[in-house]
């Protein structure tokens, strides 16, 4: 009801949508905006990983076990890439002086298939050369380069967010509106329901339904069961807000308009009660994607999810537990800091939607 | 004034008054009170009990449902006769059907008696306690530290809005909302690690045993800080947010502007005009706290080796012990609900509304 004053008066000069409204207080959010700009950055990169990353994931170089990030400088004109020889001590590095090698942009590497499925071996950036490797954020325990093992991880843990919440949300919204809509014991039901999948402790249910799968799964199917469980947690709540406001939509006028034009309960549902609860669902949505990424990286952090020598966020974090490694080479907590910007930037941004949105019951 | 009030009250003529003004008995002021809030609690426990019990059968469905179980590696030990296992199967009601199998172990529950764990060799009851006792020890503790700093920071911002220390609290709140458990942990671990100050992990040190009882308490409570702290860490963000939203939105209500035109000083108005008003909304997201907290509690537990429920469900679950995995699911679910019965109660007693419905 708030809203509809500056509709029209809006309406009266030129006319506005209601999305076109929404912009323009987003735009006017500055930290929303610099949230969504970092977002657009990190899913960009993710789907350009394979070409961004100088490396394959899974490529070891016995010779950098723990090797401390290599960053390029700036010598005359030219970005060069430093050589380190094995120091004293186990997994020490040296620098060689005055022994550099150009980097190059758009490089002949290791082979790979950019979105999947277009083999090709040309990378962003690299020496060429396997003798003067660029580890932008170190190597790990197996000598692979973190930077590479991060973008491929990006691709993992930042699509299982946004493809389990696209799920768990469309089954909460057509869940909840039928129960809403319909009211008395289907309404009921539901409820209870909701009620017994929300009084478990998330991650408590989470490692339950992992139980239920069998062992020696392939990459694919764990991605894949990782959404199933993390939509299986997520729809619950969803439904029980959706519900509420399909309780009050129903006896609105417009509800009982098109009923009297004939239209069917389901059409009801999804043409005149959802779309009312469009606002709602995208704020709730952006504050929600990062439960599911941090879903993913538990799991794949408890050795339950994504598992070697596939890169996930998580599973990345697992060397990090080890105190002497953490101790020692830092850098292992590179996945952590992404975690934490990412999850930032959605919170930026959903905290700026809900704003622009004004939705006053979140 | 207090002439009018006390002819007011002992005026036999101004019986409107009598009624409003006589001051009778505390006692029987509060007694409908303590009756409508033991029909609420009653109301409430019997509505607990389905619960519990839809949720422990949704999980042991969810087992059923799982493939293979602490006799599949069993069976795969060539000095363990196939006569052994099926006699083993038969003593835990293995070879029923999943709904035989509920039910009995829904008697055993009952009765407190949470079976065998195949994978630890000793009574299950006696491992759940211990762990649940350690569970709620962390997660009782993070409680009291994250309502403990939220709650006077989060009235503080409100109350200086816009000043630098709404901004600070508002910005560690952002921060602190987006740093994962995973890592916070983590950064524990290593800050352990790295000062000497905190044990690294665990609950105990190794010669606890040992030791007298008040050392075996300060040994304890050395190794509890540091857990707890990271799990207050991460729930005190949303806590502080939320107080100040309360706190901001009874501050602009009328009521606190009639308060101040009466001349009430501003420490009374926020006091005992809008705190007591922005509580009932802080209630309520007392039980989302609990959840998030015990799900927090899950992960600081697994990475600090915090001997707990979540550290165990883990274990049982690599052993493919199914069964205390149920145990632990359904005690966790238990913890909540309690605390969410708590958190109701709360809210009843101070918010006459809720008690009424």
């Amino acid at each position: 009801m708030e809203t509809a004053a500056p509709i029209s008066a809006a309406e009266a000069k030129a006319p506005l949508s209601p999305w076109q409204l929404f912009w323009q207080r987003l735009k006017r959010r500055r930290i929303a905006m610099a949230g969504g700009v970092i977002l657009i950055f990190l899913y960009a990169v993710a789907i350009f990983g394979g070409f961004v990353a100088p490396y394959r994931y899974d490529r070891i170089d016995n010779n950098s076990f723990f090797h401390p990030p290599i960053w390029p400088r700036v010598q005359g004109f030219h970005l060069v890439v430093p050589r380190y020889e094995p120091g004293n001590g186990t997994f020490a590095y040296r620098l060689v002086l005055n022994d550099t090698k150009p980097l190059h942009f758009f490089v002949r590497g290791g082979k790979y298939e950019l979105f999947g499925f277009i083999p090709t071996s040309v990378h962003l950036f690299g020496t060429g050369d396997d003798n003067y490797p660029v580890f932008l954020f170190g190597a790990d325990q197996f000598g692979r380069d973190v930077f590479s093992r991060l973008l491929y991880g990006s691709q993992i843990s930042l699509s299982i967010g946004v493809i389990g919440i696209s799920i768990s949300f469309v089954l909460g919204m057509i869940i909840g509106g039928i129960s809403g809509y319909f009211a008395g014991l289907t309404d009921t039901l539901i409820m209870r329901l909701c009620e017994l999948v929300m009084s478990i402790p998330a991650l408590y249910l989470i490692i339950s339904l992992r139980n239920t799968f069998p062992p020696g799964m392939s990459s694919a199917q764990i991605y894949a069961m990782i959404i199933v469980i993390l939509s299986f947690i997520g729809w619950a709540s969803m439904a029980r807000v959706i519900r509420g406001m399909a309780l009050s939509l129903r006896e609105q006028q417009f509800i009982l308009a098109a009923r009297a034009a004939g239209a069917t309960p389901i059409r009801v549902i999804v043409r005149h009660i959802l779309p009312n609860t469009f606002s709602y669902v995208i704020v709730a949505a952006t504050l929600s994607v990062p439960y599911y990424i941090l879903g993913e990286v538990v799991l794949s952090f408890l050795g339950v999810g994504i598992q070697e020598p596939s890169a996930s966020w998580g599973n990345m974090l697992t060397a990090a537990q080890n105190t002497d490694y953490l101790q020692h080479y830092p850098w292992l907590l590179a996945p952590g800091a992404a975690i934490f910007v990412t999850v930032l930037a959605f919170n930026f941004l959903g905290d700026g939607l809900r704003d622009a949105a004004d939705t006053k019951s979140l | 004034m207090e002439d009018d009030r006390g002819v007011a009250i002992f005026d036999p003529q101004s019986s409107i008054f009598v009624g409003k003004l006589s001051p009778r008995p505390v006692f029987f002021a509060t007694f409908p009170k303590v009756v409508a809030m033991l029909q609420y609690i009653f109301k409430r426990l019997l509505h607990m009990i389905p619960l519990l019990l839809g949720v422990s059968l949704l999980t042991f469905l969810l087992m059923a449902m799982s493939p293979g179980n602490y006799f599949t590696s069993l069976q795969q030990n060539p000095q363990i006769s196939p006569d052994t296992i099926a006699r083993l199967k038969a003593q835990f009601h293995l070879d029923r059907p999943w709904y035989v199998q509920y039910v009995f172990w829904l008697k055993n529950v009952a009765s407190g008696n949470f079976g065998y764990s195949m994978a630890y060799k000793i009574s299950a009851t006696s491992l759940i306690v211990a762990r649940l006792w350690n569970t709620f020890l962390l997660s009782f503790f993070a409680l009291l530290i994250a309502w403990g700093i939220a709650i006077p920071f989060g009235i503080w911002a409100a109350v200086k809005k816009d000043s630098w220390v709404d901004h600070a609290c508002s910005f560690v709140a952002f921060v602190g909302l987006s740093v994962p458990d995973v890592l916070l942990s983590l950064l524990a671990l290593w800050f352990a690690a790295a000062s000497g100050w905190f044990p690294v992990g665990g609950a105990e040190s190794p010669l606890h045993d040992f030791m007298s009882p008040s050392q075996q308490f300060w040994d304890r409570a050395h190794h509890l800080i540091l857990p707890a702290v990271v799990l207050a860490a991460s729930d005190l963000a949303g806590i502080m947010r939320r107080m100040r939203s309360c706190l901001l939105d009874t501050l602009r209500a009328e009521y606190v502007t009639a308060a101040r035109a009466r001349g009430l000083g501003e420490g009374w108005v926020v006091w005992k005009h809008a705190l007591r008003n922005a509580i009932n909304p802080l209630l309520t997201i007392f039980g989302y706290s609990l959840a998030a907290l015990l799900s927090g509690a899950f992960i600081v537990e697994n990475i600090m080796a915090w001997p707990g429920l979540g550290r165990l469900t883990m274990e049982a679950f690599f052993a493919k012990d199914s069964y205390l995995v149920v145990d632990c699911v359904v005690m966790a679910t238990a913890l909540l609900v309690i605390g969410n019965f708590i958190a109701d109660i709360l809210l009843a007693w101070s918010d006459p509304r809720i008690r009424l419905k």
